[in-house]
């Protein structure tokens, strides 16, 4: 008669307000803390940095210059990774003489190579949005090159028995067939971008959260430096939950394993 | 009907070897074959014997090294229309419902989406599956997967139906109730079938000739005429005559796969 699982059934949202109260549980013991502290002010401090920070014409701005960045770094990252992908994918050479070097370019920090970028560049918002790109290039080509690789060959050969030509492989089997590998290059994308931002903004950017919390630091303010730092983690959230709901609406037909 | 007799499939000296890491290997070494319209043709053999060569080669998917086949005294060059294909691992398109998958051949051939629909549902019913048009395949088990492969082939109204042993996946009694389901089908629209099995039993119950093929390199052992009349259901199995056809084919087949062993 007895059941394995006891207790009373928690709800997602009541596990999510649970996970909620641990964190500022944590955040409050270190608070106490007199090093601790230091980094991690009350959060009765943190909070009205925002309004801080408003009034001093700064918090949009830096928002604003920041998702400027992402979005058109991510954009012109996906934009080129598509066709190059393809490119990739259907022309050996083609991928033998660029993977190597996208492999190669990946795995240098970003910060690495930001004052290459200021040297072409100059300073400002191009050479950031230029890092940006570079480094959502690189993950999103190889993952939807991957992608495609991997389409089923079976797929490919029952659409040709049934009289399917080329243009009709690509348009009806491969487009479809590469949806979810683009889905998870936008996820990869997206991260990979933000990742960057600090980065980026090392250029000599005028707004920008990476470039705030960069300067709030050189001044030892951590209540709004701290809360910079919270809202990149909010947008990458939001970011992530729009990409599941496209997710969800565009690759429902999926089977997950 | 006059067509009875008429030679639908002319396979001719068939030759295709493949270049692999070790030099080259010889799939099948000479094989010849003439398939009647309308007949049932099942290929058993061993592993390696190049049955998936030889199906894939008259399908269109694959070039023979040398040798022809002829469809209707036409030689094959590339796939078509008038040869179907159902592939072991179905090969449905996964982003596609039941219904736009068996409509997808008809989409092909540029028929109006209403009629398409019409023919489309005519199939789906066939196999069993109204009310299942507007699921995904996700959604259905190997049997049901395997019936809209089906009847994704037969939409298009090949005159050739090429299985690649549709069935081997599928638990026993799917695959009886499947089998059955296909004879009743080629007996209602006849067509042309050559469908590959390592199933002895499976071969005695659908079709008309049995080809066995020995294996390295690929060439056809010997074939058996299947002299029991249609229509055959379960309780064929237990006659005398099948049991000694499937003796007779088993102890072949056997012969064949412990030679691959060697």
């Amino acid at each position: 008669m007895k059941k394995k699982k006891k207790g009373p059934v928690i709800s997602d949202k009541l596990w999510l307000l649970l996970s909620l109260c641990t964190a500022l549980i944590v955040w409050y013991i270190l608070s106490l803390g007199e090093t601790t502290g230091r980094s991690f002010p009350y959060i009765h401090k943190v909070i009205p940095a925002i309004g801080t920070m408003i009034e001093r014409e700064v918090f949009w701005k830096d928002i604003g210059s920041s998702l400027l960045c992402v979005g058109a770094g991510f954009g012109l990252g996906f934009i080129t990774s598509l066709p190059i992908a393809f490119l990739m994918a259907w022309y050996t050479p083609v991928q033998k003489i660029i993977e190597p070097w996208i492999n190669f370019i990946r795995n240098i920090p970003a910060l690495g190579y930001a004052p290459l970028m200021v040297i072409i560049f100059g300073v400002g918002r191009k050479p950031a949005i230029i890092l940006i790109w570079i480094c959502c290039f690189m993950t999103m080509s190889i993952t939807i090159y991957q992608g495609i690789k991997n389409i089923d060959a079976t797929i490919v050969k029952a659409a040709r028995v049934l009289g399917a030509g080329d243009m009709d492989i690509f348009l009806k089997i491969t487009c479809p067939a590469t949806v979810p590998f683009i889905i998870t290059a936008v996820r990869l994308g997206l991260s990979a971008g933000l990742t960057t931002l600090l980065a980026a903004e090392s250029t000599g950017a005028q707004n920008g959260i990476g470039m705030r919390i960069r300067s709030l630091a050189n001044s030892f303010d951590s209540p709004p430096m701290l809360m910079y730092i919270i809202m990149l983690g909010i947008i990458g959230l939001i970011l992530v939950k729009i990409v599941d709901i496209i997710e969800r609406k565009l690759t429902g037909w999926q089977e997950k394993i | 009907m006059a067509g009875e007799n008429l030679i639908k499939l002319k396979i001719d000296n068939v030759y295709k070897e493949y270049d692999g890491r070790s030099g080259k290997t010889v799939a099948l070494n000479g094989v010849s074959l003439d398939i009647l319209e309308n007949e049932f043709i099942c290929v058993v053999g061993p592993s390696g014997c190049g049955k998936s060569t030889l199906l894939n080669i008259i399908a269109g998917l694959l070039e023979p090294t040398s040798g022809s086949v002829y469809l209707d005294d036409k030689k094959i060059e590339g796939t078509g229309v008038e040869r179907g294909v159902v592939f072991q691992g179905y090969a449905l398109f996964p982003w596609r419902t039941v219904l736009k998958n068996v409509m997808f051949g008809l989409e092909m051939k540029k028929i109006p989406a209403a009629e398409a629909k019409e023919i489309a549902m005519k199939y789906i019913r066939a196999v069993g599956l109204e009310g299942f048009e507007n699921a995904y395949p996700k959604e259905l088990s190997g049997g049901m997967r395997q019936r809209v492969a089906i009847a994704r082939a037969y939409a298009v109204n090949p005159e050739v139906l090429l299985l690649d042993e549709p069935f081997g996946a599928l638990d026993a009694q799917t695959r009886v109730q499947l089998q059955t389901e296909l004879l009743n089908t080629w007996q209602n629209e006849k067509k042309t079938c050559f469908f590959i099995t390592h199933d002895v039993d499976e071969a005695i119950i659908l079709a008309q000739r049995v080809i066995i093929m020995s294996a390295r390199p690929g060439r056809i052992k010997r074939i058996v005429d299947i002299d029991i009349p249609y229509p055959r259901t379960q309780a064929t199995k237990t006659e005398a005559r099948f049991l000694e056809l499937k003796t007779e084919i088993w102890n072949e087949v056997y012969q064949e796969f412990l030679e691959v062993r060697k």
